[in-house]
């Protein structure tokens, strides 16, 4: 097993150069909210999608096809929201987690040196066609629980695709119980560290705007060095009445400058609007809300607001006194309001069960048969597990659909994905065949059969 | 066990017969049935359902079904042949499918209710390690908005409620039909016998070795286990012969009672054991006690000892996927379902989950996938169906009453918009002992619980 794991390792970290690849006859959906296309090809090159859908073109020479007919080919599951490479095994298991944050640091918590790519819960979503993920720190002490990262989930040791992408915030009843037991002191706290954040950002590199063809460097997939050294240095003078480490008032620097998302933990709908408020206030920020459930009751002003939403799609129980108005019905009654929205797993299995979401998402295609339930077409549920949360957090361009130039992260499926009774038979990440062996793969061939042989079951591999 | 005479209230003698009764009889018999059941079936109107894809749940599909139900019991089932009773309700099923009424057989509806406040927090006596004289029932809040989205998303009729699992005896399970009531009594499914929650593993360890109480270790589970039978065995021996030959009344002892009970085959073990070696100590704990173990829940590594598990007739509860959340669920496999099916052992999805027990068709729709991908042979939808119904109401102890649809028994049924092994297919009708409980189309045929009466979303669709 040592040799095999070496051997995937190098496997994945050599994509071949130059190789073009095309796979034909599937039902393509490209992800980005279309309906599948039938007989449709997907070509890639070095790591990248040169095109997909119905298209006729020229293959260069040397082209590898792949025959794909009969299955399915979708763009790689994005984990809208999840905690996937932080921990192997949830509970009473030292050293197999990282979940928890109850250091001195909040907001400057960068998630990315807990990501272990070889965690088996990576390697399950990987079989199962996730391709990426939205990580995020839990929050500890703080309502900040610092910053997450897009991590892909390819068998090698290089998982960061995006570190330090946004900073969480805990708003609801997560961030009320951290702020000491209410909404009231959680909204306090916040400003207060923005006003910190904003004595720091005078020591801070101005934010320059987007000039003509030139990146806008807040459209920068990485925000590079967010803890700029100026602002750590001896003239970089904070007040006397201080709440937050030199540290946690950093981070918020690029918050505050619009530079790194900000992704809002809110559920009620009363909190929701609160943090549209807060877009009002301090309009730099780059808010993304999270959870949502009762999202639907004021659809409108978020539409309106422009704010996107990585929802939990299938949250039907007044499971918390923020939940009250739960139902299935929720991310499609948003989406009709004009929501931007997409589905995350927050605190729901998210460190293990991330393949869940495109069962959630098929149930919200099934809603449309519901009477009196708005449920999403097919497209466009498979757009909230690809797409959707990637725009959501700036990187629509780079993954999440099979348009031209964005990476090469595909997976071939048996059959339809929204069907949770599909597998993912194979599946590429930057353009690189992943493995699809986990151990749960390997006990199936030790335990497939049970009838005693020459030698013990620890042989069998 | 409603309609027998049993006398007694806990510990009282009450000396009614003594004049007819010789003088060593015993003048106390234990009430063994003091929270009877209350429910009684609502109206149902004759129904047939024609041209329907039917799962009966003993394995079995018929194309073109045609099932037909009234006075709250199947009437028969049968192909288009079957001729429709005058004045019957028709609907027409096609391009849907019709099932018995799901059933989990693992669930915490109504001890842990939502909202998930402590004040509503019901379902483990954690204060100590053995507790067989709680009683779920006692626990459960009817008003639990999670019954209806069970009844109404998952098409579950029927459901045993459990006490959680910290204690190595958690307390007694009740089966009720999901039928919605002012009290815990008006839900009880009539003549459903209890079941003993007992738990292996990391739970009772965890929760008690963190204060240096027994049991610390897992050889400490056992040998309180073990204690706690050594004691049963000699109550029963008491009441044994305190029955057979009168003389002095023994002492109640509530906990013992359940155990009692156990022993003499009336209450059922529903153990919550996730590995297989531990499966396996307890399988021979009940033997040196002379119980019997009915089911494993949760029991993640069963595939490793599926071949013991038909040996010794119990079931194993399972989940498709769930893995890795703690170490005892490491070892979780897709397979594991399908794998104990082929083994020829009794498989059952459960879901232990307010939101899974939702979804439990879907569950075994990926267990079913799994399988045949592996190359695990004779499996089918219609077979896979029997992991919903008929092995958990076997489970349950209630198989001659519900779990199959087949004449005689409840009409527990289930009209699914399309096959239900789909993530797109929901419930269309669900019908509780022939009386319909829920109708998509009809926004009146869908309950709302108390709690949520004036809030926001109140009868809304969930």
């Amino acid at each position: 097993m040592i040799r095999a794991v070496a051997a995937m390792l190098l496997a994945a970290a050599s994509p071949a150069v130059g190789q073009t690849i095309a796979f034909s006859g599937a039902t393509v959906a490209l992800g980005d909210g279309s309906e599948p296309i039938q007989n449709g090809m997907v070509v890639i090159q070095d790591g990248r999608v040169v095109a997909a859908g119905d298209i006729r073109m020229k293959l260069p020479a040397g082209t590898e096809v792949i025959d794909a007919t009969g299955k399915w080919i979708t763009p790689g599951i994005v984990a809208g929201f999840s905690r996937l490479g932080l921990a192997d095994v949830d509970l009473s298991a030292e050293g197999a987690s990282d979940t928890d944050n109850n250091g001195p640091f909040s907001a400057a918590i960068d998630v990315a040196p807990a990501i272990n790519p070889l965690d088996t819960p990576v390697a399950v979503n990987r079989a199962d066609g996730v391709t990426r993920a939205i990580v995020a720190p839990s929050a500890g002490k703080s309502i900040f629980a610092g910053q997450g990262a897009v991590i892909d989930t390819g068998a090698d040791m290089d998982p960061i695709t995006a570190a330090r992408k946004f900073q969480f915030v805990e708003l609801g009843q997560t961030g009320s119980e951290k702020a000491g037991g209410s909404r009231a002191s959680a909204h306090v706290l916040f400003r207060n560290a923005l006003r910190e954040a904003a004595e720091l950002q005078r020591y801070a590199p101005k934010v320059e705007a987007a000039r003509g063809g030139a990146p806008d460097e807040r459209e920068r997939p990485v925000v590079r060095n967010p803890n700029e050294s100026r602002i750590y240095g001896p003239d970089a003078r904070r007040s006397e009445d201080v709440l937050l480490t030199r540290f946690d008032a950093a981070a918020l620097v690029p918050v505050l400058q619009g530079r790194q998302y900000l992704l809002v933990h809110a559920e009620r709908a009363s909190d929701i609007l609160q943090v549209i408020d807060l877009k009002r206030e301090f309009p730099s920020l780059k808010i993304v809300l999270v959870g949502a459930t009762e999202g639907w009751l004021v659809g409108d002003k978020i539409a309106q607001s422009g704010i996107p939403v990585i929802a939990s799609a299938v949250n039907d129980l007044p499971a918390t006194f923020e939940q009250i108005a739960a139902t299935q019905s929720n991310v499609g009654r948003m989406r009709a309001a004009g929501v931007n929205v997409s589905i995350g797993m927050i605190d729901d299995n998210d460190t293990h069960n991330l393949f869940m979401e495109r069962q959630y998402a098929g149930n919200l295609v099934g809603l449309q048969r519901v009477p009196g339930a708005t449920g999403v077409k097919w497209g466009e549920a498979l757009a909230m597990i690809t797409s959707r949360p990637a725009q959501a957090i700036g990187m629509g361009g780079e993954i999440g659909s099979l348009a031209p130039g964005r990476r090469a992260d595909l997976v071939i499926w048996s059959g339809d994905p929204l069907e949770a009774s599909s597998a993912a038979e194979q599946v590429y990440i930057d353009g690189v065949r992943q493995p699809l062996e986990t151990h749960q793969t390997r006990l199936l061939e030790r335990y497939r059969y049970l009838p005693r042989t020459d030698l013990p079951q620890a042989y069998r591999h | 066990m409603s309609n027998k005479v049993l006398l007694g209230a806990a510990g009282a003698a009450l000396l009614s017969g003594c004049t007819t009764t010789p003088p060593s009889a015993p003048a106390v018999r234990i009430n063994e049935d003091p929270y009877p059941s209350t429910y009684v079936r609502y109206p149902g109107v004759l129904t047939v359902i024609r041209h329907a894809t039917v799962f009966i749940g003993d394995g079995q599909q018929i194309n073109d079904g045609t099932v037909i139900f009234a006075d709250g019991v199947i009437k028969a089932v049968g192909g288009p042949e079957l001729a429709s009773p005058a004045g019957a309700l028709e609907i027409d099923g096609t391009g849907k499918f019709v099932t018995p009424g799901i059933i989990d057989v693992h669930s915490h509806l109504g001890d842990y209710p939502s909202p998930g406040v402590t004040a509503n927090s019901d379902g483990n006596e954690a204060t100590s390690p053995v507790r067989p004289e709680v009683w779920a029932e006692h626990s459960v809040w009817p008003q639990d908005p999670g019954f209806s989205r069970a009844l109404i998303n998952g098409g579950i009729t029927t459901l045993e409620i459990l006490p959680g699992s910290a204690n190595l005896f958690g307390g007694r399970s009740v089966v009720l039909k999901n039928v919605p009531g002012r009290t815990a009594q008006d839900m009880k499914f009539p003549g459903a016998p209890y079941g003993l929650k007992m738990a292996c593993g990391e739970n009772p360890k965890r929760v008690y070795g963190a204060h240096d109480e027994m049991p610390q270790t897992r050889m400490g589970n056992i040998a309180l286990a073990r204690e706690t039978w050594a004691k049963a065995v000699e109550y029963k021996r008491k009441w044994d012969k305190y029955y057979k030959d009168g003389g002095d009344v023994p002492d109640r002892d509530l906990a013992m009672d359940t155990l009692k009970g156990v022993l003499e085959g009336k209450i059922l073990i529903q153990n919550h054991c996730y590995r297989a070696d531990e499966m396996a100590n307890m399988i021979d704990m009940a033997k040196e006690f002379g119980y019997k173990i009915t089911a494993f829940h949760h029991a993640v590594e069963a595939y490793k000892i599926a071949d013991l598990l038909r040996d010794n007739d119990i079931c194993a509860v399972m989940w498709a996927d769930w893995y890795g959340f703690k170490m005892e669920a490491y070892d979780a496999i897709k397979e594991n379902i399908p794998l104990v099916h082929n083994a020829g052992a009794c498989a059952i999805v459960h879901s232990d989950d307010p939101n899974y027990i939702q979804r439990l068709n879907q569950e075994a729709s990926k267990a079913l996938s799994d399988g045949i991908r592996a190359g695990i042979p004779n499996l089918s939808e219609a077979v896979a169906w029997e992991w919903l119904t008929r092995n958990p109401a076997k489970a349950l102890g209630i198989l001659d009453k519900t779990g199959t649809l087949t004449a005689g028994k409840m009409a527990d049924v289930v009209l699914w918009n399309g096959d239900p092994f789909s993530d797109y297919s929901r419930p269309e009708h669900v019908w509780i002992d022939g009386a319909e409980m829920y109708d998509a189309n009809n926004p009146k045929k869908r309950p709302v619980s108390d709690f949520e009466l004036g809030q926001p979303g109140e009868g809304d669709v969930k």
